[in-house]
């Protein structure tokens, strides 16, 4: 006799026998059949031809028939709106129950129910059951108040809903008190200018009494809400503090989580010479200790918070670094974190234990996990000075071990530490060498060439291991090869004598074998070079490399910042912003720590100066990997070069097109084409704008686009310059820039995607979101080789308007998700709308004259533009240029009138009247 | 693998959020930013619901009791916002299925939804339900402590901490107020509480004083840091060696008590993950019995009790595969024990005492200590 039974019906004619007994006389009858129904449903089947049926059983005083009911009504009410409308009256009846459960119940059933017809029927039970005289029920129309906002907004607030909700933040029932932060900060989210909780003393007074007595989700919200709050001064903060400490030793570890933003937020306007800040950072330790004793699910989000605490204040956890020591049994998710921290974590005081901890792991199962480990080690090398030497003598202990990968990921890391302290550990390189053949990845094969060429003097057999990797040349990754290149030139500029036949073979590979123009470029680059002045040469490639920087994945200061305000959110655990991934982001509001207090700035300094140069130096990290672009950097600004200096960004591109004489290689046109048509691109932007009156003679009756504000958008987004439209900050690195343009009947999509990161990207993909115009990728984004550290690549990707239609805000916004090989990155950009404008946009005379005078005045906008000085016939050609036609043109009372007309890929026309006044640079309508 | 899946799943539109108990995935799908943490504690409470409920948390059970189901998600959760989570008020507005009710149910036609509204939800106390009455009034306390520790291959400890919880059942008639306190409470500087117990007093006396839920609830959980020296009740012995010449290793294990203030351990298990390269174990225990799973490589040992004068032990050889290399790692051993009456971080209880209610109630105090995670490195 288990509910399992309801499952097992599955005959034919079941809808028909479930009719059959939902209308029965029998109430037992009927509840069974409701389950059966609620079972079906459960799994999947469509049970909704049912509805009439079930909704017939709602009338009734068996609570648990109700509630299963209710459970139908709020799956199939939107499949059946008309039926919908059948339920009203019981609602509005039980809103009426002398039972609080059943008025609650209905009230909260009601607000599921997302079919706009009903809605307006409910706002008065609504109504009531906000001033009901029990608080269950009111604490239930508080949540029903946000169900109802999210479905018909105007509505709520036509009805004076969100002021009802507001007193009851002061109600006395703290339950109530909950539900209604929570009903507000919900609707605040979608509404971030609305100012709903406008927070003073007297309402975060309530606030916190309430804090004391409510549930745990209560104290969730109400501890999020208190975490937007700005107090006015010190004072102000540390009393909120005071009152939010309890919260630390709560059960609920989101609770502890909660407060932990608070107090980490508020303590920022905190003196640190006060008595309390000194208290209040012992007290946060504990806590976050405790959570990880937790479910390994609780464990990894509060691991990536504790990620985020302890680059802002690492003194929290500062001896609490047993407590990350990895168990063999913890997920692999949680492994990876704790590692992550205990290299946060690790100093002078500490780094036996962890050398000890992280030689253990390497010798673990989970190759991951042990790479991890591995490198872990030679970032403690390079963080702690003292203990170099020690981290060196455990990788060669583990390069003894002879398991592939660890090899390989320890060479990676010497390599590391050769930089950061050169000349100090080259004895090893022999046991490196020992350990050549066995290196089958890219990145092992470049570390290891990168020490021999560094090296080279110190190894007597140099020149015959790189030539031992050059027989493989052509198999080899760019990264390799573009190593092996400066290996080699580093070798022959130290031992010219025997390596003259090897340097030239290198050249005369890189430069006509290859077909990657960045090789090719520092190819002809070196080999000039040499030839040229073999002093200048040496000075430029053997030059002293700048030392690599401590710590190499430091949140950038500004954003980091910007997550502790986020501390327990998903914006915690990616350590991005909000504005950066969540889903069509409302309109986030950046939130910011509060500035301390003036008093306590001079006080603090002393104290506060560590980190905060700590902080301030981060943005000049040296990528560790860097060391080719050093090299080609250098040589560009060195004076033997022939030629002027050259003053761009794009060194490698600029290179190419100065030393490489009759290099044709397909970047150089690829850029000079987006050179040569970007300025056209502007310049027709700018006619464009000129356009004054436009109309839209639309066929589509949906498309009521806003008149007023079209015009300043279409000035916004005509200029088509390449902009950034993805930073390398959110995106792991990659920074993606890029512009739009039309070329004979084709749209296409110019990228240039620039590695910024420490590691090669590959397999890159790209995907928009649907869109107005149905903008779509025609063809796969294709990146032919791995984009090594600090690459860039230009990419032109065609484009088609087949994919699907969706209306945008505003209406030209393309979001474009790109993958790679590490993530994938979201960002929007603006297009510009002449890219759309087609080729036969050509009306007949008749026919506009004819659609002109039907054009409805509601789809007339009118605009002004001021400072133009063409004449009409620039104008009309200009316009050509990008598609809008000129479809005849008078002079009325000396002014030029030009009526243009042009079609949007969708169909739809925009007819225009241009006035323009010969005398008065400024074109009317 | 199922354990390794992370969390936290981003997807074009949604997140999925999951925890994993019992072999079984619980996943919230969440549209907008929304504390993971949140979700994450509301799944598992979720979970803890339905054992609670169930007895055990299975598919089966989940099919078999599937309304139920329906109606306790749908008193705890009300359009992403939580409603009743806690087990007293749960068990009043949907009452669990017994087999008796389920017989009486269908007899009678009655239902397993309560129609009044519970009555502690929206009290002072909203843990408690009113009107409470016992003809035994009884209220035990079970102070059991887990050992996480790290033992390293020399037998000295890398990191120990003790995840200690006071578990309650108090079964006491109308509204009783009660307090306890500890010998010493200094022990307990990281706890957190059962929502009743009142911080301010805490704060200032180092006093739980607390109006009980009624029934099971747990009154407090604390966390005794690495910091803090820590006993570790039991050692281990090992000598394990794979050699790279033969195909043969050697595999010998002894355990025995170190700190356990003369108590007796109990329900002793040894497990260990073998590395890929063995193929087979030929070992014979001094008591207890073993198995080795040939294809997880999993050894366990059930070892009973530790008898502290004849230690026990499991010896023998280790079956290699043929013309591979020696395994690089060594296998970690997973340690569980038991050991009753003693908690091993010291903390004893003084007193507990009840006002606010005239009768005289029956009180029991019980210790135990457990291993956690509990790992020995070879």
């Amino acid at each position: 006799m288990t509910d399992s039974k309801y499952f097992t019906t599955t005959k034919k004619g079941e809808i028909f026998e479930l009719k059959a007994e939902l209308n029965s006389d029998k109430k037992e009858k009927k509840k069974e059949a409701v389950k059966k129904v609620i079972a079906s449903m459960t799994v999947g089947k469509d049970v909704s031809a049912l509805f009439p049926d079930v909704v017939n059983c709602m009338q009734t005083d068996n609570l648990e028939l109700k509630k299963l009911v209710y459970l139908y009504l709020m799956n199939y009410a939107k499949s059946q709106p008309d039926m919908a409308i059948m339920a009203v009256n019981t609602f509005v009846k039980d809103c009426e129950d002398p039972n609080p459960l059943i008025r609650a119940l209905a009230v909260r059933t009601m607000g599921c129910i997302r079919v706009d017809k009903i809605t307006e029927y409910l706002c008065e039970p609504l109504r009531k059951c906000l001033k009901d005289e029990d608080p269950y029920v009111r604490k239930t129309a508080a949540v029903c108040v946000a169900k109802l906002h999210d479905i018909n907004a105007q509505l709520v607030e036509d009805q004076g809903f969100l002021d009802t909700l507001k007193d009851l933040i002061s109600d006395s029932n703290p339950m109530v008190v909950a539900n209604a932060v929570a009903a507000l900060s919900e609707i605040a989210e979608s509404h971030p200018s609305s100012n709903l909780l406008d927070l003073n003393p007297q309402s975060i007074n309530k606030l916190l009494t309430a804090l004391n007595e409510c549930t745990e989700w209560g104290q969730i919200f109400i501890l999020d809400c208190l975490a937007n709050y700005m107090p006015k001064d010190d004072r102000e903060a540390q009393s909120i503090c005071e009152r939010v400490t309890p919260r630390l030793s709560h059960a609920n570890s989101a609770v502890v989580l909660s407060a932990v933003k608070v107090l980490m937020k508020f303590m920022e306007m905190l003196s640190k010479d006060l008595d309390y800040y000194g208290t209040l950072l012992k007290k946060l330790a504990p806590p976050l200790v405790t959570l990880l004793s937790a479910e390994p699910e609780l464990q990894y989000v509060a691991l990536r918070n504790i990620n985020l605490i302890v680059q802002k204040r690492p003194e929290i956890l500062k001896h609490e670094m047993k407590v990350f020591f990895v168990k063999y049994n913890d997920p692999i998710y949680v492994k990876l974190e704790k590692l992550d921290i205990m290299i946060r974590l690790a100093s002078q005081a500490n780094i036996a234990q962890v050398l000890a901890e992280l030689k253990e792991y390497a010798t673990e199962v989970d190759v991951d996990f042990v790479r991890k480990a591995v490198r872990a080690i030679g970032r403690c090398a390079i963080k702690v000075e003292q203990s170099a030497e020690r981290c060196v003598s455990t990788l060669l202990d583990l390069i003894q071990t002879k398991v592939n990968y660890v090899v390989q990921e320890a060479i990676v890391v010497i390599k590391d530490i050769f930089r950061k302290y050169p000349n100090k550990y080259e004895s090893v390189i022999a046991t490196l060498c020992e350990n050549l053949d066995s290196l089958d990845e890219p990145e092992a094969r470049a570390a290891m060439i990168w020490i021999v060429g560094e090296y080279a003097e110190r190894i007597d057999n140099a020149d015959e291991l790189l030539e031992s990797f050059l027989e493989g040349f052509h198999d080899e990754s760019t990264q390799v090869q573009l190593q092996l290149l400066t290996a080699i030139v580093k070798l022959f500029l130290k031992k010219p004598t025997e390596t003259q036949e090897l340097v030239q073979q290198v050249l005369s590979l890189a430069t006509q074998v290859a077909d990657t123009p960045g090789l090719r470029a520092r190819g002809y680059i070196y080999w000039r070079l040499l030839s040229t002045d073999p002093v200048a040469a040496k000075e430029v490639v053997l030059a002293e490399k700048p030392l690599i920087s401590e710590e190499t994945d430091l949140i950038e200061p500004t954003l980091l910042d910007e997550l502790i305000c986020y501390i327990g959110t998903l914006a915690s655990v990616y350590h991005k912003p909000p504005s950066a991934f969540v889903e069509g982001s409302r309109g986030v509001v950046h939130k910011s720590l509060p500035p301390r207090t003036g008093s306590s700035e001079s006080a603090e300094s002393p104290d506060a100066a560590p980190s905060g140069v700590q902080a301030t130096e981060q943005p000049a990290v040296i990528p560790t990997q860097g060391d080719l672009l050093g090299d080609l950097l250098t040589l560009d600004l060195g004076p033997p070069v022939s030629g002027p200096p050259i003053a761009t960004s794009s060194v490698q591109m600029g290179a190419v097109d100065l030393l490489g004489g009759g290099l044709d290689s397909l970047v150089c046109l690829e850029d000079s084409a987006a050179a040569s048509h970007s300025p056209g691109d502007g310049d027709c932007a700018h006619c464009v704008s000129v356009a004054v009156k436009c109309f839209w003679s639309t066929n589509l009756p949906g498309w009521r686009a806003p008149k007023g504000s079209f015009w300043e958008k279409l000035q916004g987004f005509l200029v088509s310059l390449t902009q950034v439209w993805l930073p390398a900050m959110k995106a792991k690195g990659l920074e993606i820039s890029g512009t739009f343009s039309r070329q004979v009947g084709s749209i296409s999509m110019d990228l240039v995607l620039t590695n910024k990161a420490l590691q090669v990207m590959s397999d890159f993909a790209i995907q928009f979101n649907r869109n107005s115009f149905g903008l779509a990728p025609a063809a796969p984004l294709q990146v032919h080789a791995p984009l090594a550290p600090n690459q860039s690549v230009e990419i032109s990707l065609p484009l088609n308007t087949v994919g699907s239609v969706m209306k945008m805000d505003p209406l030209n916004n393309l979001q474009v998700a790109v993958k790679n090989n590490i993530d994938v990155f979201y960002f929007s950009t603006l297009y510009p709308l002449h890219i759309l404008f087609v080729e036969d946009g050509k009306m007949e005379r008749q026919m506009f004259l004819a659609t002109w005078k039907d054009i409805p005045n509601e789809n007339e906008a009118q605009f002004q533009i001021k400072d133009c000085s063409l004449n009409a016939d620039a104008v009309s050609s200009k316009l050509q240029g990008s598609n809008i036609f000129t479809i005849a043109k008078r002079n009325v009372e000396g002014q030029d009138m030009l009526y243009q007309s042009l079609k949007l890929t969708n169909g739809i026309w925009v007819l225009a009247e241009l006035r323009i006044q010969p005398s008065n640079p400024s074109f009317t309508v | 693998e199922a354990e390794n899946v992370p969390p936290v799943i981003p997807t074009p539109h949604h997140y999925l959020l999951s925890v994993y108990r019992h072999k079984i995935f619980f996943v919230a799908v969440i549209q907008s930013e929304v504390p993971p943490l949140f979700v994450i504690e509301f799944l598992h409470r979720v979970v803890d619901t339905f054992q609670d409920y169930f007895g055990v948390c299975s598919e089966v059970m989940i099919k078999d009791n599937v309304v139920v189901v329906y109606e306790v998600l749908e008193e705890m959760l009300d359009n992403g916002f939580p409603l009743a989570t806690e087990s007293n008020i749960l068990k009043e507005l949907i009452k669990p299925p017994t087999i008796l009710r389920t017989v009486v149910n269908t007899i009678t036609g009655s239902t397993n939804v309560g129609d009044q509204l519970p009555t502690g939800q929206l009290s002072v106390v909203p843990w408690r339900r009113t009107g409470v009455k016992y003809t035994n009034n009884e209220a035990y306390f079970d102070v059991i402590e887990e050992i996480d520790a790290i033992i390293d291959k020399s037998g000295s400890t890398i990191t120990a901490e003790i995840q200690g919880v006071i578990d309650a059942c108090v079964k006491l008639t109308g509204m009783p107020d009660l307090t306890l306190s500890f010998m010493n409470p200094r022990l307990l500087d990281d706890v957190s509480f059962h929502p009743c117990v009142r911080f301010k007093r805490w704060e200032s006396e180092r006093i739980l004083s607390f109006i009980p839920p009624d029934g099971n609830f747990r009154l407090l959980s604390y966390h005794v840091s690495a910091q803090n020296l820590v006993a570790i009740p039991v050692y281990i012995k090992h000598n394990i060696s794979f050699r790279d010449s033969s195909s043969l290793g050697r595999f010998e294990i002894t355990v025995g008590p170190k700190q356990t203030m003369g108590k007796t351990v109990e329900g002793v298990m040894v497990t260990s993950q073998m590395p890929k390269g063995v193929l087979n174990m030929t070992l014979t225990p001094s008591q207890g019995t073993h198995i080795f799973d040939p294809v997880t490589k999993l050894l366990s040992w059930d070892v009973g009790k530790i008898n502290p004068q004849k230690l026990p032990s499991l010896k023998g050889s280790v079956s290699l595969q043929a013309g591979t290399s020696k395994p690089d790692e060594n296998p970690t051993i997973n340690l569980q024990f038991k050991i009753q009456q003693l908690a091993i971080s010291g903390l004893k209880v003084n007193r507990l005492d009840m006002y606010g209610e005239k009768y005289k109630p029956f009180k029991g105090i019980k210790y135990m200590t457990k291993a956690g995670k509990f790992q020995v490195r070879t």
